[in-house]
């Protein structure tokens, strides 16, 4: 087991390698240069060639990557072009509401899915199903900013029920929250239904509905460990979408998440903090899969066998 | 030695100190805290970094400089100092300092300081985009080459004076002084920082930062302690970030939010015009702005005179403005109308389809020619940019449009050979000091037109520049109407060889809420854009 | 045929069929039906203060903010949309399933180094990926389906994978494999059969994200260039006029919802006619 779990922080670090040196690359190949952004308009020729030098811009690719790989190592990420401040406690101030929005946007995606999943599944091609699968193609087919204005436009203008805007209290996370998982629970329920009318009609379930066992019991002991596997696949891409910033929920009630200091630090050409937003949001990608693996054999028995 | 300036800058200082002249409506009232939003989170509160228009007002407000303009207006008053004093031949700048002025920190603010703080904006070290804009002081050359971090330019011979001594006369150089690089601040603070300056600033300013929680929001508090008596008004304002326009509109009708700093969105322009309380929400003003399209000289066939003339004479600015619901005036030289110089009887190139279509044919393009239009990607943009390519369209000129991301705009602007035209919404000249010559070097002169600069037209006129250096160099004050109009004549001059088309210019719409005080100019100051010292709160 | 005849008996899949087959065919035959050029900027498009116009009898759906006539411009759009829709995601879902499967099936050192490839994939936030590749790149219609499927096959892999790594332990498929099958009997007669729901729901999910992503690429100035329209930056040129001009956020909202619905419903009868494990169980 100890032997697993080196191997995978091995492989985790390999893919960070991965992420960093591909970013890098990438970003060194824009035609954008970020001396001259940072110079602004009026500056002369000679500023803008002193801020490159400064900044390190004028050394070779290789020279540039590896300097910013002994940072990483001392847990330094640099600092920002246009901000001139650590990268470090930039992305620091931002990951509690990044962490927030993302656990409840997740959490209201998972209850509601599962549970539309689990009735669409059991009266399968009745109307209940019909209803809820058509809800989930609505929820799915959604632009996310027409629904994000629509809410906030009802429930934070029309009826006052919530905040517009901002950050701090219960409150201000239910519209962010609500539509981040309105949105993504037709994903869920879709992928439970699916998994669910799978494994009902698998020859153990059949048995055991033979055996005359209750039908929560089979959902609960049989059909939901078994829906749980797509599940747990959908939450780790939903943590990668949401570290890598949902820039428009964001936006639209002022969150002050990942995906605004990316969004900004882009249009800035503001590498340092691209590359640590870059590599923070892998990580946890790596951790969410990382754990999906873990979780899964405790799920599913004949995945431990192996 | 010194032609004195004493008289007239004591009669300004007269005119800053007395509560706002008759443009106010009603008294100013002190005391009040109000909310104000941006989208983009503050990139820096550091004078010698800081260079957008969001922070460049908070700036303003958190330090003081030498210079100074009226609030509203582009009339330099002395600040920090009490009095100076410019020599016959304009090489020599004499200040002397208020007494008992102090940082926020307890320090009094001495000479020293003043050198300090601008020899701070030049070393390359501090990486601020401000330095080229001191580069008339003596010295300044081996600062910038690294060679020492002092400028020889600068004296401090006591506490109280501070002595500039320039290698060539520069007009501008007291528009210098209230830039905000040129902002003093305390070297103990700034080392204490240790290069977090721009998130701990400390100044002189009217107010003091109180708190900031990144990505959320700033508070910001008068300063008991600033200089002139009863300033600021409002006792503190709050600055939330991240938020959306559109919704900080719709704060702002429901009364939670007081001042809507990115302004008004397209959308919702009309509809707040056009509501009961519109006309007291809406601040509507011109700014020193000119928006502008590129015709890139070195690219075929924008090298020919007549084809960059036709093209003028092809777009319907008038259609444009429509677009902007108004908010826009057509422009038809490069100054914008409020600037010193600008020519009010120049009329430029007209709108006459028939007459582009001939001139193009004169040029050899009978068939009109492809090209590429650049723009940035924001809205309203590509749409201005669709509008102008229509209207190329109608001469036969088949423009396509690649709307982009900003940084990527500037670096093919950048690129000789790149980009034919490029419309300049988004990125367009807003002047730092409202002096013309702002206008002329980066963007049409010689100096800009290298690999990333900002002239993007690639124009490059020596005779037009030799005319601009001795414009600057008239740096006599008896001679500012002279040295106006020789710079207004350079521009109207440089229409005939058609670098530009000038389109509009786009005045500035803030939505305030009802219980915000002052004049319109306090809401759009040509130097300031919010000016946070004279706004204040109705009772 | 029997999946044409299966499908016309379902009311809801043939309500999908229809409406795919008329966005089709209004796609194709948008030159003849469009009022008006979908790029006019029409004078008396405008209000005299610049404000776009309400539907009426001379502009169907309105105006859009320059003055355009948004029904031909929808008209011209479908083409733009429902091409970068099937081609972006037709590729996603072909490199999704192929690599899922082969990382699934295979495991040991060729499936961990191609999961982990997939792991650092995954990895990159899809708008940075687009905007550094529409900085490399020049935008077009191909490059923004390119972007599309570039971003999109990971998810489609994960999850071939993890349904994979189920499949390959159930009873079914370790029978076959004590009776002697080989790797491609197994993977191609047994496991992939199995895969097709998934597939299939993604694919036709997947129609109506693609069609949401070109959007947002087009926002962000990757996407379709203008004046080209597609539904995308249609909405996004007007997103926010949704209180001043809501037929402008409403409409292309509207058939974007309307055609990615209809693609669903469409998608789930195949899903039910194709899979299987399904057939005749109702």
């Amino acid at each position: 087991m100890a032997l697993l779990i080196l191997r995978r922080l091995v492989q985790t670090a390999l893919i960070l390698l991965g992420v960093a040196a591909i970013t890098f690359l990438l970003l060194y190949a824009l035609p954008a240069d970020p001396a001259r952004m940072i110079a602004g308009r009026s500056a002369t020729a000679q500023t803008v060639a002193n801020i490159r030098r400064e900044l390190g811009l004028d050394q070779p690719l290789l020279v540039q990557f590896w300097t910013y790989l002994q940072g990483i190592v001392h847990g330094d990420l640099g600092r920002s072009y246009a901000q001139k401040t650590d990268v470090g406690s930039l992305i620091a101030a931002r990951i509690p509401a990044t962490l927030l929005l993302m656990a409840a946007g997740i959490l209201v995606e998972v209850v509601l899915g599962l549970t539309l999943g689990i009735i669409a599944a059991l009266r399968r091609g009745g109307a209940v199903d019909r209803v809820v699968m058509m809800a989930s193609f609505v929820g799915v087919s959604a632009p996310q900013f027409v629904v994000a204005l629509l809410l906030l436009y009802v429930f934070a203008v029309m009826l006052g029920w919530f905040p517009m805007s901002g950050f701090g209290t219960p409150a201000h996370v239910v519209l962010p929250a609500a539509t981040l998982g309105i949105l993504g629970a037709g994903w869920y329920a879709r992928m439970v239904r699916s998994a669910m009318i799978d494994v009902l009609n698998q020859d153990y379930v059949r048995t055991a509905r033979a055996k005359g066992l209750s039908s929560a019991r089979i959902i609960l002991r049989h059909a939901l460990p078994n829906a749980m596997l797509p599940i747990i696949a959908m939450i780790g891409i939903d943590i990668g979408q949401f570290m890598g910033g949902v820039v428009v929920v964001e936006a639209v009630y002022g969150w002050p998440g990942i995906g605004q200091l990316a969004w900004q630090a882009i249009q800035q050409v503001d590498i340092p903090i691209i590359m640590g937003v870059t590599l923070v949001s892998a990580l946890a990608i790596v951790l969410g899969n990382l754990i999906a693996d873990i979780i899964a054999p405790l799920i599913d028995p004949r995945i431990r066998a192996r | 030695m010194f032609k004195s300036w004493l008289r007239n800058t004591t009669m300004a200082t007269v005119l800053a100190l007395t509560p706002l002249p008759s443009f106010a409506q009603d008294t100013p009232q002190q005391g009040g805290d109000i909310i104000v939003t941006y989208k983009d989170d503050i990139a820096t509160l550091d004078p010698a970094i800081g260079y957008d228009w969001v922070n460049w007002s908070m700036i303003k407000s958190l330090y003081s400089r030498l210079m100074d303009y009226e609030p509203g207006t582009a009339n330099l008053i002395p600040s920090l100092a009490e009095t100076f004093g410019v020599s016959d031949d304009g090489l020599t700048y004499t200040f002397k300092l208020r007494k008992g002025v102090k940082f926020t920190n307890g320090r009094e603010v001495v000479a020293s300081d003043v050198k300090y703080s601008i020899e701070r904006a030049v070393n390359p070290k501090t990486q601020g985009p401000g330095a080229g804009f001191f580069g008339s002081i003596k010295g300044y050359e081996d600062v910038t080459g690294g060679k020492t971090t002092t400028l020889e330019g600068i004296a401090a011979p006591d506490d109280s004076t501070v002595i500039f001594h320039l290698s060539r006369p520069d007009a501008t150089f007291l528009h210098v002084l209230a830039i905000n690089f040129a902002s003093v601040v305390p070297h103990e603070a700034v080392e204490a920082a240790g290069g977090d300056f721009g998130k701990k600033p400390v100044g002189s300013g009217t107010f003091v930062l109180k708190d900031w929680t990144i990505g959320q929001h700033l508070v910001f508090e008068r300063n008991p302690d600033y200089f002139v008596k009863n300033m600021p008004y409002i006792d503190k304002f709050t600055v939330e970030v991240g938020q959306e326009p559109l919704v900080a509109l719709l704060r702002l009708q429901k009364g939670e939010v007081d001042i809507a700093g990115d302004g008004i969105p397209p959308a919702k322009f009309l509809e707040i015009k056009n509501s009961a309380d519109g006309p007291k929400m809406i601040v509507d003003g011109q700014q020193l702005q000119t928006g502008y399209i590129t015709l890139n000289t070195k690219v075929k066939p924008l090298d020919n005179l007549k084809v960059r003339q036709a093209l003028n004479m092809a777009i319907n600015k008038d259609r444009i403005t429509r677009i902007l619901n108004g908010r826009a005036t057509a422009a038809n030289q490069p100054l914008p109308p409020l600037m010193p110089g600008y020519d009010k009887s120049f009329t430029g190139y007209a709108y006459d389809v028939e007459k582009a279509k001939a001139l193009l044919a004169e040029a050899g393009f009978p068939t009109g020619f492809e090209t590429v239009l650049y723009s940035t990607n924001t809205d309203p943009q590509p749409r201005i940019a669709q509008a102008i390519q229509q209207d190329l369209a109608a001469v036969g000129v088949k423009a396509e449009v690649r709307a982009l991301a900003q940084a990527n705009v500037i670096a093919a602007g950048g690129t000789e050979g790149e980009a034919p035209m490029i419309w300049s919404g988004g990125m367009a000249w807003i002047a730092d000091f409202p002096d013309p010559s702002n206008f002329y070097g980066p963007i049409l002169g010689c100096s800009g037109a290298v690999p990333g600069g900002w002239n993007w037209s690639w124009y490059c006129n020596q005779d037009i520049d030799k005319r601009a250096v001795a414009a600057d160099s008239m740096s006599d004050p008896a001679k500012v109407a002279e040295r106006s109009a020789t710079w207004g004549k350079i521009f109207t001059d440089i229409m005939a060889d058609a670098p530009w088309i000038p389109l509009i210019n786009e005045r500035r719409v803030v939505a305030k809420s009802l219980r915000m005080g002052g004049a319109d100019n306090i809401y759009i100051d040509p130097t300031r854009v919010i000016n946070y010292d004279a706004i204040y709160v109705k009772q | 045929m029997r999946v044409l005849k299966a499908m016309l008996r379902q009311p809801s899949a043939l309500f999908g069929l229809i409406v795919v087959v008329v966005v089709v065919a209004m796609a194709i035959a948008a030159p003849l039906i469009a009022p008006y050029s979908p790029d006019n900027q029409m004078f008396d498009g405008l209000t005299l203060e610049g404000a776009p116009m309400p539907p009426s009898e001379q502009f169907l759906l309105g105006t859009d903010t320059l003055g355009r006539d948004l029904f031909s411009r929808l008209l011209f759009g479908a083409r733009t949309s429902l091409v970068i829709g099937l081609v972006a995601n037709g590729i996603a879902v072909a490199i999704g399933l192929f690599i899922g499967i082969l990382s699934g099936y295979l495991r040991g050192f060729v499936g961990g180094l191609l999961m982990r490839f997939t792991d650092l994939m995954m990895a990159f936030p899809a708008l940075l990926l687009a905007i550094v590749l529409a900085a490399l790149l020049r935008p077009s219609l191909w490059i923004v389906a390119m972007v599309i499927a570039l971003v999109n096959w990971v998810q489609v892999a994960r999850i071939v994978y993890t349904e994979t790594r189920g499949l390959v332990e159930r009873d079914f498929i370790l029978a076959e494999r004590s009776l002697g099958a080989g790797h491609f009997r197994i993977l191609f007669m047994h496991i992939l059969p199995h895969l097709m729901p998934t597939a299939i729901v993604w694919g036709t999910l997947g129609i109506a994200t693609t069609v949401l992503l070109e959007a947002t690429l087009s926002f962000l100035g990757i996407g379709v260039q203008p004046p080209q329209p597609s539904w995308g930056n249609i909405i996004f040129e007007s997103q926010s006029y949704f209180q001043a001009a809501p037929w402008l956020v409403f409409f292309p909202g509207a058939i974007i919802l309307l055609t990615a619905l209809s693609f669903n419903l469409v998608g789930d009868a195949l899903r039910d006619i194709l899979d299987p494990t399904q057939r005749g169980r109702g």
